[in-house]
């Protein structure tokens, strides 16, 4: 697979091992300019010392808002970087909780060797819906309605599976919250926000390194131009399979995340549509292609939600629907305005412009 | 620790419209001290957009018509907070942690089974009692949870009932269908009824046998070959578990597919909403909904239907109404006799609940060590010319049954 | 299982996707033309099932009769987005114009729960219950019309792309985008007056729709998958191409109903939907140029 990490085998000394640290991260953070460093660095420590700043209730927020950058940076993959617009991206989420889960319930395997189990399904997955698109040159508008179409297959075919029983839901047995078990993935919220937190900067950090590697400047060559990029000699078959399976594994992690925080899988939620589309509002909204814009997105469009409520809630405005009908507004207008999203345009204004992507 | 409220029927008729009255500013929530204590403030959390908009808004109206009754009850006041679930689970998590942070002492909600466990974790977590008023799922008090209580029937025990019920009405009209053929929506509490049905249904020596079952997607458009195929398996009867819009499709295909069972006995919401009633007339008499309901005996009863009409003139009084309005009755209750809104101490004072003053049917609002109110009982209950009557159980009957089921065709 | 329950299950099902082809048609002459995913199509149609009921319940007016005016009004709202919002988003990537429009969908549902409230709303005429016997053959009375209009409507369209110069200026634009610009078409103007028309299609689907389901403000998504879902089988901008998707579409989950469980029949559907992008691309009777 053309997906390898700079890793070599290493020597087993501390200091060799440091070394080679310092010198992956250099090739993967070296050319970043140093103001982009030193924002990126400051808000990791807010969001490292966050708990202790913020109540439990932003806490939440906070949580919501990095599961959405997590799974907006893995659909970035495949939308941002390889070009592939996909509308199902439940389906992925959706395996990797319910395998997790019915791991758990079944035989009470912890959800992090669950995840070893999820990530061949996933994977497997995106190569079945990869194949068939980029094989039979399904491309745009219908590769997105076939997306919709397997994770719609999906959903029903849950609602019918009596193993995890069906549409009734799937329940995992809730532990008591009087210590955190992260083996389990049992414990109060500030351990799931560690846990998202780490997740979400580690692949930030990976979706950095596929970037700056031989397979992201494939991904872009596609992106802008796919008979040039084969002129080129670019096998783009291998390199669009590659980023599906990525970003449908990734993906696979965020359910799994899903499952143990919030303890109940229905079919009709976790592989609705709705999902799908809140995960890729983010990225959209934020900045397709690049690689804060999934961050940002997340940030603006949760903090977004959650604003319009509290200032819907002070000015006494209880209208079911309205909070809605704002953040539509808001939505659209972020579109007109910005058409390449939010971070481009933020980064321009503060001079920390990632490179063209 | 017994005990019981009297009042006169007028002080309580005439209190109730003045809490009705009260409601010109609803969502403002209005913290004066009753009873020398400040009012308990109480977050409720419905799904009043998305998906299940219908039903949050209609449970909305329990909430709405309480103050007026409760003060009438001689209970201290609730400020009540109220927050909409926009039927997503992320929501009803964020929602109730944003109301324990603005000080809520005590949640309620929250009708839909994935949204309540979501709300559960949180009030478990944060140590705050959470009164569901609706959710059938039967694993939310399964869990060992030390602050979440029920007043409502999970699946099993609507099923049990209604079969109970189904006896009763059977032996009452000295009749009964031979066959049915039973349709049910495959969604989370269409799933885990089917489920429960064969497992509880040799209990009872029913007098009919399933030829037939249909589920159905709780997305269909069109009921038509569903209803097609139903009609084709030749049952006396039609057993169902569906929600309100499928309900009224499957009566549209009856009367164009011209086909009147003997009975429509329904396990579930739909056929006795107030929407089917209005929206489909003369057609709407006769179906049977086999329901937790309201007992129309109790006193009670009479006062909270009274407040609801004043209310929502032409709104009847049913299901969502009345577990939502006990929640806040369980709320208010374990408020007075804590006298503190500490939230241990009220979680105390609600798993000593004795409340037989209610409106449900039932012996009356008690919890169990699960937290799990395992006395509540269903009613049957009839359409008859837009109104609901109750056939059994013996003690809330104020009718008597209408069988077999008027032809369809009969009702121009 | 008697066979006059596949008779009466299979012409249902023929009237169902007549009805579904209806509503398609609408979104494949935008989608055909203007290329404009359009993520809003199904609420599109809400808001002429609301129109519907507000002058049914108002002025007691038979939907029927309300066919071309509804249209005429949703025609106005579709030629206004395009112009006004739509436009500068022809040549934009495919998720900006999915966001657009998502946002649309977004405030229209809302907006419509705020209007109308949740409940369910729906419009009973005199001949709502009638159907027609012929032997063992039940025939739905409603779908009956809604079919006849799905034909009417689509004869229209076809005879409109195909001998008015305005319809051929239009399926210039659809084929050749530059070329039409150097001839000096007015680009901007005819898919403005694309989108109207299908809005205008979709506005004559949602009154017949009316008849049919009850309108709630959450009915839209799951009309937007399913005309998505037809327009791409039968073939984007063939208007029998919309029908028969329909009709194929139609008839497969009624049987499929029949045959096994229903509640697992819109599988199938998404199943033939597989097939024909993996097959036939184009669609059924889309053309090879796509």
């Amino acid at each position: 697979m053309a997906a390898k990490t700079p890793i070599e085998t290493p020597t087993k000394t501390p200091a060799h091992l440091a070394d080679r640290f310092a010198r992956l991260a250099a090739s993967v953070f070296g050319d970043v300019a140093p103001r982009a460093m030193i924002l990126l660095g400051t808000l990791l420590a807010l969001l490292l010392v966050a708990p202790w700043l913020i109540n439990d209730y932003l806490l939440t927020v906070l949580i919501v808002v990095l599961y959405f950058a997590f799974t907006g940076q893995a659909w970035n993959i495949m939308m941002g970087f390889a070009g592939q617009l996909s509308l199902g991206h439940a389906i992925y989420a959706g395996l990797g909780g319910y395998i997790a889960a019915v791991l758990f319930a079944r035989f009470g395997i912890a959800p992090w060797l669950g995840f070893l189990a999820v990530i061949p399904v996933a994977a497997a997955c995106g190569a079945t819906i990869g194949f068939l698109a980029f094989r039979f040159r399904v491309a745009g508008v219908y590769f997105a309605i076939l997306t919709i179409a397997f994770a719609e297959f999906a959903r029903i075919g849950f609602d019918h599976l009596d193993y995890v029983n069906a549409s009734a839901g799937l329940f995992l047995p809730v532990a008591q919250y009087a210590h955190n078990d992260l083996w389990h993935l049992r414990g109060n919220p500030t351990m799931f926000y560690y846990v998202i937190l780490a997740a979400a900067a580690l692949v930030f950090v990976l979706c950095r390194a596929l970037l700056k590697s031989r397979v992201g400047y494939c991904w872009l060559a596609i992106r802008e131009d796919e008979q040039a990029a084969r002129a080129v000699g670019i096998d783009s078959f291998r390199y669009k399979m590659a980023a599906v399976m990525i970003s449908a594994v990734i993906t696979s992690f965020a359910g799994v995340f899903y499952a143990f925080f919030y303890n109940n899988l229905f079919p009709e939620q976790v592989f609705n549509i709705s999902r799908s589309i809140e995960m890729i509002l983010g990225p959209i909204i934020g900045g397709i292609g690049t690689l804060f814009g999934p961050i940002l997105g997340a940030f603006v469009l949760t903090g977004l939600a959650e604003a319009l409520n509290t200032t819907l809630v002070a000015l006494g405005f209880d209208l079911p629907g309205a909070k809605q009908v704002f953040y539509g507004v808001c939505l659209l207008l972020v579109v007109v305005a910005l058409p390449d999203g939010v971070w481009p345009w933020l980064a321009r204004l503060i001079g920390v412009e990632e490179a063209r992507r | 620790m017994p005990r019981r409220i009297h009042l006169s029927r007028r002080h309580l008729l005439a209190s109730a419209v003045a809490g009705a009255t009260s409601l010109a500013a609803p969502g403002v929530a209005r913290a004066q001290s009753a009873g020398g204590h400040p009012a308990l403030k109480v977050g409720v959390l419905l799904p009043r957009s998305g998906f299940e908009a219908s039903i949050g808004q209609d449970c909305q109206r329990g909430v709405d018509i309480a103050p007026g009754i409760l003060k009438s009850l001689n209970l201290p006041e609730l400020a009540v907070m109220n927050a909409d679930t926009e039927s997503n689970v992320d929501v009803a998590r964020e929602r109730a942690e944003k109301l324990i942070n603005d000080g809520a002492q005590l949640l309620i909600g929250a009708f839909d089974s994935g949204q309540t466990t979501a709300i559960a974790q949180v009030a478990e977590q944060k140590g705050i009692p959470l009164v569901i008023n609706i959710a059938a799922a039967p694993d939310i008090t399964e869990q060992g949870y030390k602050f979440v209580f029920r007043n409502f029937l999970t699946a099993q025990m609507i099923l049990s009932s209604a079969f109970e019920n189904q006896l009763e009405l059977f032996n009452l009209i000295g009749a009964s269908p031979k066959s049915v053929v039973y349709m049910h929506v495959n969604d989370t509490f269409g799933t885990a009824m089917s489920k429960g049905i064969n497992a509880v249904m040799p209990k009872f020596n029913m007098p009919y046998k399933i030829v037939d079952e249909i589920a159905y997607d709780p997305t269909a458009r069109d009921l038509s070959v569903e209803v097609a195929k139903a009609k084709g398996a030749n049952a006396d009867a039609l057993l169902v578990v569906s929600r309100l819009n499928d309900a009224m499709l499957i009566t549209r295909e009856l009367v164009k597919q011209r086909w009147t069972p003997q009975a429509i006995l329904s396990m579930g919401p739909g056929w006795y909403e107030d929407q089917y009633l209005k929206t489909l007339g003369k057609l709407s008499n006769g179906p049977i909904s086999l329901v937790p309901f309201q007992d129309p005996n109790k006193k009670l009863t009479k006062v909270l239907d009274a407040a609801l009409t004043k209310a929502y003139p032409g709104i009847n009084l049913s299901t969502n109404h009345v577990y939502t309005f006990e929640a806040l009755l369980v709320a208010a209750d374990a408020y007075k006799r804590a006298g503190s809104s500490d939230p241990k101490a009220l979680a105390d004072a609600i798993r000593t609940t004795n409340i037989t003053d209610n409106v449900s049917i039932g012996p009356g609002i008690q919890f169990n060590a699960k937290g799990q109110n395992d006395k509540l009982k269903c009613g049957t209950i009839q359409n008859r010319g837009g109104k609901l009557v109750v056939l059994t159980p013996k003690d809330a009957a104020n009718a008597k049954p209408e069988w077999p089921m008027a032809p369809y065709a009969n009702r121009a | 299982m008697p066979i006059d329950v596949y008779l009466n299950v299979t012409v249902a099902g023929i009237l169902t996707g007549l009805v579904y082809g209806l509503m398609a048609l609408g979104l494949s002459v935008i989608f055909g033309v203007v290329r404009v995913v359009n993520f809003a199509h199904g609420e599109m149609m809400s808001i002429a099932m609301y129109l519907t009921v507000l002058l049914f319940s108002s002025l007691n007016l038979d939907p029927l009769v309300m066919l071309v005016p509804i249209a005429a009004v949703l025609f106005v709202f579709g030629y206004a987005l395009q112009a006004g919002l739509i436009n500068p988003f022809i040549s934009r990537p495919e998720h900006s114009q999915f966001l657009l429009l998502v946002a649309l969908a977004l405030i229209i549902v809302n907006t419509l729960l705020i209007v109308f409230g949740p409940d369910a709303r729906t419009v009973q005429t005199a001949y709502t219950f009638d159907s027609f016997q012929v032997g063992a053959l039940i025939v739905d009375a409603t779908k009956l019309y809604a079919g006849a209009a799905a034909i009417v409507v689509a004869a229209l369209l076809f005879a409109f792309f195909r001998f008015a110069p305005l319809g051929k200026a239009i399926r210039a634009c659809a084929d050749n985008y530059t070329g039409a610009l150097v001839v000096g078409l007015d680009v901007k103007r005819l898919y403005a007056l694309t989108f109207g028309i299908g809005a205008a299609c979709v506005g004559a689907a949602g009154v017949m729709m009316t008849l049919i389901v009850d309108v709630t403000p959450i009915i839209g998504p799951t009309y937007t998958l399913l005309a998505f879902v037809i327009v791409i089988t039968g073939g984007l901008g063939s208007m029998a191409g919309a029908l028969l998707g329909g009709l194929l579409i139609g008839v497969t989950e009624a049987l499929a109903g029949l045959l096994f469980t229903p509640s697992a029949k819109s599988m199938f559907a998404f199943a033939i939907l597989v097939l024909v992008l993996l097959f036939r691309p184009q669609g059924i009777l889309g053309r090879r140029s796509i």
